[in-house]
């Protein structure tokens, strides 16, 4: 099985308007950028994103915004922190003024949500949120004397993840912090494309160590290694 | 935003952020694993060197270390507040899931949180401060997680606005992280433990009266039978 790609724009070239894709990364750690700026460069509209945030160092989301690509997005720690930086921020301007919708959950929410439609499971209850915002209109469920909420499945018509390495069969390892959602996401898309900083022969990952198994990835492209250390914050 | 008293204010200086963080790291047991939220939280770890304490980063990290020096950072190693930090010996990484499985399913001893309100009976308010104007978005990240699952929570907070508003009242106006999550309160002035029966002042820094405490808190307060100075 040979599931790579030549270049992360043949990867993704079949994603149409409409399209509810997930982007793995915490902050600035696993940031799929190749893939996400060939989605910019292929201009596809009204796009659902799931994402931790666009307001730290997620320069390659922020396109997508600015380019008036996004219709949604689904997050858990959307904006800036700093309330003076968000003021000026593009994202929180647009969903300030309706632009982009936002949906938020906690992020053990938001990422059962996406393990949840990776193994077939409809939903969940969790005391997470009981009586706060993200409790409105769900369904509250008492076990043993506690409140739960419902919370259900988020699957996606696509994933990008980035991963440190991979083989040609789509088998992945993430380095480091840069894990984080890439696996949840590589689960809930019904195609995950994973760009792979060094790509190996089959046979050539330890099989002991493979964070991520190949059955999950459908497409595989080899990106060499981004820097974007100085994005931090 | 509703109208709220100001608080008074007592001569004497209160405590700088890294003394509210070395009392909480003294709270802190060893053979405890913990997670440290963003601002004051963070400076608890500044304490702990040395002890048997095991920091958990929710972007998936245990025995998560110190903060990295520029030309010791790597791009793939970030905390869950993006700083760079270093990894020790016994440090292991993997993903968001397994980080909130063992934060929901109540694995962390502690977890030490910054608030914008705490209630007498412990609610928590610290994901969305109103005058921001986001309505009903904004950061929730993993602080409702880690109100709900961690078995101590353990709230780093200055006692009262900038403004001179009370931030610990009897019903919290802010949207909630969680209800009655609250264990024990550590602000710039005093040390208060949520009970059952109210909110219990236990310690107060050097030179501030329990009258004091109360002055500057919009709950009412129970004075602790052993209430005492706190020690550093």
């Amino acid at each position: 099985m040979d599931k790579t790609y030549a270049s992360p724009e043949e990867a993704i070239a079949d994603i149409p308007d409409g399209a509810t894709i997930a982007f793995g990364s915490f902050f600035t750690a696993g940031k799929p950028t190749a893939l996400t700026r060939a989605l910019a460069k292929k201009g596809v509209k009204n796009l659902t994103v799931v994402v931790q945030q666009v307001g730290t160092g997620n320069e390659e989301m922020l396109e997508l915004v600015t380019n008036g690509q996004v219709k949604k997005a689904i997050c858990n720690y959307p904006f800036p922190r700093s309330a003076s930086k968000g003021a000026q921020h593009p994202f929180e301007q647009a969903v300030r003024s309706g632009k982009i919708q936002l949906e938020i959950y906690p992020i053990g929410t938001f990422v059962e949500k996406l393990r949840c439609a990776g193994a077939g499971i409809p939903g969940f209850y969790t005391p997470t949120g009981v009586g706060t915002v993200v409790a409105e209109g769900k369904e509250v469920k008492v076990f043993n004397g506690i409140e739960y909420l419902l919370e259900l499945a988020l699957p996606v018509d696509f994933a990008f993840v980035h991963a440190w390495k991979g083989d040609r069969e789509g088998n992945l390892i993430y380095r480091f912090t840069a894990q984080n959602y890439n696996n949840a996401m590589a689960m809930a898309g019904k195609v995950t494309i994973a760009e792979v900083e060094t790509l190996l022969e089959v046979g050539e990952l330890d099989p002991n160590c493979i964070h991520t198994p190949g059955i999950f990835v459908k497409r595989v492209v080899e990106i060499g290694r981004p820097d974007f250390s100085s994005a931090s914050v | 935003m509703s109208k709220m008293s100001k608080v008074v204010i007592p001569e004497m200086p209160p405590l700088e952020r890294e003394m509210i963080a070395l009392r909480i790291a003294n709270m802190l047991e060893d053979g405890s694993y913990v997670n440290l939220g963003i601002g004051i939280p963070t400076l608890v770890s500044n304490w702990i060197e040395g002890r048997d304490i095991i920091i958990q980063s929710e972007i998936g990290m245990l025995k998560c270390g110190p903060l990295a020096d520029e030309g010791e950072q790597d791009q793939d190693r970030i905390n869950a507040s993006c700083q760079f930090v270093h990894e020790l010996p016994g440090t292991c990484y993997f993903n968001v899931e397994t980080s909130f499985a063992m934060i929901r399913g109540g694995r962390m001893d502690a977890a030490v949180l910054g608030a914008l309100q705490v209630s007498a009976k412990g609610d928590l308010a610290g994901w969305n401060n109103p005058a921001r104007g986001l309505g009903k978005t904004g950061n929730i990240g993993g602080s409702m997680d880690l109100a709900v699952g961690a078995a101590k929570l353990i709230v780093a907070m200055e006692h009262f606005t900038p403004a001179g508003e009370p931030k610990i009242l009897e019903v919290c106006n802010y949207p909630l992280t969680a209800k009655e999550c609250v264990d024990v309160i550590v602000t710039n002035y005093a040390l208060i433990e949520v009970t059952p029966k109210g909110l219990v002042l236990r310690e107060a820094i050097p030179g501030i009266t329990a009258e004091d405490v109360q002055k500057m808190t919009a709950a009412k307060l129970i004075v602790a039978d052993d209430f005492h100075e706190m020690e550093l």
